[in-house]
């Protein structure tokens, strides 16, 4: 990934900053500048919105043949994520025992290396995920 | 070294990857008796981070942690320091994809240190003398590391990871930091030259010249400065590159082996570097009760210590019932794994794909 | 709107082919196609190709013009489509639109892909761009992963079992062993399946189609004029096309293929029939669980129902619907930019009667289903003979 195309999405990647619509209350991630609900009513009102870093599992695999840069970590699991705002996303699924993970599973953000350009590269990072039983409190 | 005004701990915690190691699987290895050496340097299993897990993402969760204890938001933070001795990047700070991480950027400073074992203390007295001279409100100290040993050498037994993070500040304290002082010298102990992936260490010459030196004019000149008898402190944290070293360290300035024992994590996790003490202190404040006293040194090859005395507050007790795990907790989540799995994770495979 | 027929057909081997390139494959396809319509290079106005990802396959874009020139017709115009996977099926709906809207008679339409230039593993990666790159492949999503979880959800949500999906691997090389053309003309069993290597979970290398290169074309012309060439014309009867999300997570209910029941509903609409008047149809069965889930979004069964129809060998040859009875993506080969219009090869060889030993009896109507990426296009056609 080109150095400015994974730059401009920092504040995604790193803190889950997506965007709330401040005529309809919605919130999406990754940010739109419209929303797709209010459309034309929306322009300019769409306000930087946090999530909070909490969800469940609706959906997850076990990658056994995963793209070069992600050998290392291979087999790895990743699941599409209900966030507690309600948007859901796709992400790796650290520190977990494959046979545990079920749809409706609590699982928190925790910034991770995603990769990197090469070994002298930038390296990326941003979100997944890891169990909410065995790495929090609740 | 006294704070002109009051400073202290306002949010604290750990965070130390789930992978473990067992010296006896590295010394099979190696045709080693590993699981005496584990013996000799106290030390039953040592962290090993996953592979997409570095200083940047260590400090990041402790520091999410810490934020959360302490009740602030980024935007509260004026100054990051990471300490580490295995930054990601040669160039290219560690501090800032961390503030980054937390949105306490821009309107702040950031810097990395490196001092060996003690550069998460360094970051300790840069916050406390921003804090203190008014300069900040709030500051983030952290120490880290994911540190190597070379294959097959005396250090990949205990050469460990993890990290812990702290939020300086001057109200709300959890814990004051009532003086720090330090000890400086050049001595050639250990260091890893610009390039070299693996550290080249002294052998025997980093005990009794380089740790315990400077571990115990430290801590003695604290004790003098305040006065204060061993037996005055609740708890004791020294740097712990082994078992052996903390306690024999701790016996022969008069510390009994239960003021140590809430903060020595070495046993199960490793050396930690520089995040050693910061997580050694993090483990104690999670036992600790209002008004105990907690005296700290730190030592970094090269070398110097860092001593702290601290006065934990009656603010100690809501830390009880937060959401953020004890380090404790964090420890106890653990899964072992084989020398092929760790050689895997650390990129010790050539040609690894 | 005129009436368009398919005049000519041709293909290229499916597979590993080491000793030719894409333009050269290009031509095979092309070439066969004219001399099956019985038309003379110079009679064609207009030529499409479908190509997912030349430029990072063979690092050559603008692959149109290339493979007509080298076909010698370069003074035709001459156009790329891509859409991802559904690249073929959608140059096709191109070419029927410029035929039926009478912009243009005589049309070639072809897809071509050279996927064996590249290391595999970086062949797999180019097909995981056609998914989300910043919000799904970035975080080590792969394609195979994204079908994976839809299989999972799919599985959770409707019952769909494991058996059920090999199945379907299971019938289309059954057909596959039918098909002289096919790359794998060889039966399997559900065991061999199921105890393939794992890929993505619950999907093993036997739930996964190959990547294969190989070209396929088509001749379109207006039915009117028919009768001026040789090949036996069949008709496209109508067209459509879906889209939906870029993204699997950004889908409602994730095991359905929103795409495709757009593009049938269209195609059924315009064609003035329902997924019930269908003899056959060739869906993209690029996983297991992609067919399973078309035949139920195609509306061929109930949602749901998709997994117990296959495992009751409903959808083999000559039962209810005979589906991908030319081996499918799965075992006829995925030359992804050609896979729309060897489907259509495949209605035509039916509708013709050419089918050999896997002719459907007596079909009047066929459908292609084609899709690109994690089903965010899809297009679709319906056949029958032109009379």
């Amino acid at each position: 990934m080109a150095i400015p195309r994974f730059w401009r999405e920092i504040r995604q990647r790193y803190k889950g900053i997506g965007v709330e619509c401040k005529n309809c209350g919605e919130i999406y991630f990754p940010p739109r500048d419209i929303c797709p609900e209010c459309r034309r009513e929306s322009y300019k009102k769409m306000e930087d919105y946090e999530l909070k870093g909490t969800g469940e599992v609706v959906t997850y695999t076990k990658v056994h043949e995963p793209h070069p840069e992600f050998k290392d970590l291979s087999p790895y699991v990743m699941a599409i994520i209900e966030m507690d705002e309600g948007v859901r996303l796709t992400g790796h699924l650290v520190d977990v025992d494959y046979e545990q993970v079920e749809r409706g599973m609590k699982v928190e953000a925790s910034m991770r290396k995603l990769g990197e350009e090469s070994p002298e590269g930038l390296i990326y990072y941003g979100y997944k995920f890891w169990p909410l039983d065995t790495h929090g409190k609740d | 070294m006294k704070a002109k005004n009051e400073v202290g701990i306002k949010g604290y915690a750990g965070y130390v990857p789930k992978y473990r190691v067992t010296p006896e699987e590295i010394g099979d290895v190696w045709g080693k008796d590993g699981k005496t050496m584990g013996k000799g340097l106290r030390v039953e299993s040592k962290s090993v981070p996953s592979p997409d897990e570095d200083v940047v993402t260590i400090s990041t969760q402790a520091a999410k942690w810490a934020m959360r204890r302490a009740d602030i938001k980024g935007e509260d933070l004026e100054a990051i320091y990471v300490g580490s001795e295995s930054h990601p990047y040669a160039v290219k700070p560690t501090a800032t994809i961390v503030a980054a991480s937390l949105a306490a950027s821009p309107h702040m400073t950031a810097a990395d240190y490196e001092f060996a074992c003690k550069a998460g203390t360094a970051a300790f007295q840069t916050c406390m003398g921003l804090v203190s001279s008014g300069m900040i409100e709030n500051g983030m100290a952290i120490g880290a590391d994911t540190s190597q040993g070379a294959p097959g050498d005396a250090l990949e037994y205990t050469a460990a990871a993890g990290g812990a993070a702290y939020v300086i500040g001057s109200d709300d304290l959890l814990a004051k930091i009532e003086e720090t002082i330090s000890y400086t010298t050049d001595t050639p102990d250990f260091w890893r030259r610009e390039g070299e992936k693996y550290p080249q260490h002294g052998g025997r010459f980093t005990g009794k010249p380089a740790y315990f030196k400077h571990i115990m004019n430290c801590t003695e000149k604290m004790l003098e400065r305040t006065g204060k008898e061993p037996e005055d402190y609740d708890y004791a944290v020294f740097h712990q590159p082994n078992g052996k070293f903390p306690v024999k360290a701790a016996k022969k300035l008069g510390f009994s082996k239960e003021q140590l024992e809430p903060g020595l994590l070495v046993t199960h996790i490793g050396n930690t570097y520089s995040g050693a003490v910061p997580l050694g202190l993090a483990a104690t404040l999670d036992q600790a009760e209002p008004g105990d006293n907690i005296l700290v040194t730190s030592y970094g090859s090269g070398a110097g210590s860092d001593s702290f005395d601290i006065m934990v507050t009656d603010n100690i007790e809501k830390m009880k019932d937060s959401e953020v795990p004890t380090v404790e907790e964090v420890i106890s989540n653990k899964e072992f794994i084989s020398y092929s799995v760790y050689a895997k994770f650390r990129k010790k495979i050539e040609g690894g794909r | 709107m005129r009436d368009v027929v398919i005049i000519g057909i041709g293909e290229t081997e499916f597979g590993e082919l080491w000793d030719r390139s894409l333009r050269e494959i290009g031509i095979e396809a092309g070439l066969k196609a004219i001399q099956d319509a019985g038309v003379r290079g110079e009679d064609v106005e207009k030529m499409y190709i479908g190509n997912m990802s030349a430029g990072k396959l063979i690092d050559q874009e603008h692959v149109a013009p290339l493979i007509a020139d080298y076909a010698g017709l370069s003074h035709i115009p001459s156009t790329r489509i891509e859409s991802g996977g559904a690249s073929g099926g959608m140059a096709l709906s191109e070419a029927y639109k410029t035929v039926a809207s009478g912009m243009n008679d005589i049309v070639v339409v072809g897809g071509a892909e050279k996927m064996t230039d590249v290391a595999e593993e970086e062949a797999k990666k180019i097909l995981s761009s056609t998914a989300d790159q910043e919000w799904e492949t970035v975080f080590g999503a792969t394609f195979d992963s994204l079908y994976a979880m839809m299989a999972r959800y799919h599985m959770d949500e409707y019952g769909t079992t494991r058996e059920q999906l090999a199945e379907v691997a299971v019938k289309n090389h059954s057909n596959a062993s039918k098909n002289p053309s096919a790359q794998f003309p060889r039966e399997t069993s559900k065991d061999f399946v199921m105890g393939a290597p794992p890929v993505s979970d619950p999907l093993g290398m036997f739930d996964c189609a190959p990547l294969s290169d190989g070209g396929a074309a088509l001749v379109l012309c207006p039915a009117e004029r028919a009768d001026e060439f040789e090949g036996e014309p069949i008709e496209i009867v109508s067209m459509g096309e879906g889209g939906d999300t870029m993204a699997v997570h950004e889908r409602e209910d994730i095991g359905t293929l929103k795409a495709t029941k757009r593009a049938a509903k269209m195609a059924y609409e315009r064609a003035g029939i329902t997924s019930q008047d269908i003899d056959f149809a060739e869906v993209h069965d690029n996983f297991t669980i992609t067919e399973i889930m078309a035949i139920e979004d195609l509306g061929f069964f109930e949602k749901g129902e998709g997994g117990p129809a296959t495992e009751e060998g409903k959808t083999r040859l000559n039962d209810e619907i005979s589906v991908n009875t030319s081996g499918g993506l799965k075992a006829k080969g995925r030359p992804v930019g050609a896979v729309g219009i060897s489907q259509a090869i495949e209605a035509v060889q039916q509708l013709r009667e050419d089918a050999g030993d896997r002719q459907v009896e007596d079909p009047e109507y066929g459908l292609t289903h084609n899709m690109g990426g994690t089903g965010s296009s899809a297009v679709v056609h319906i056949f029958r003979r032109w009379s």
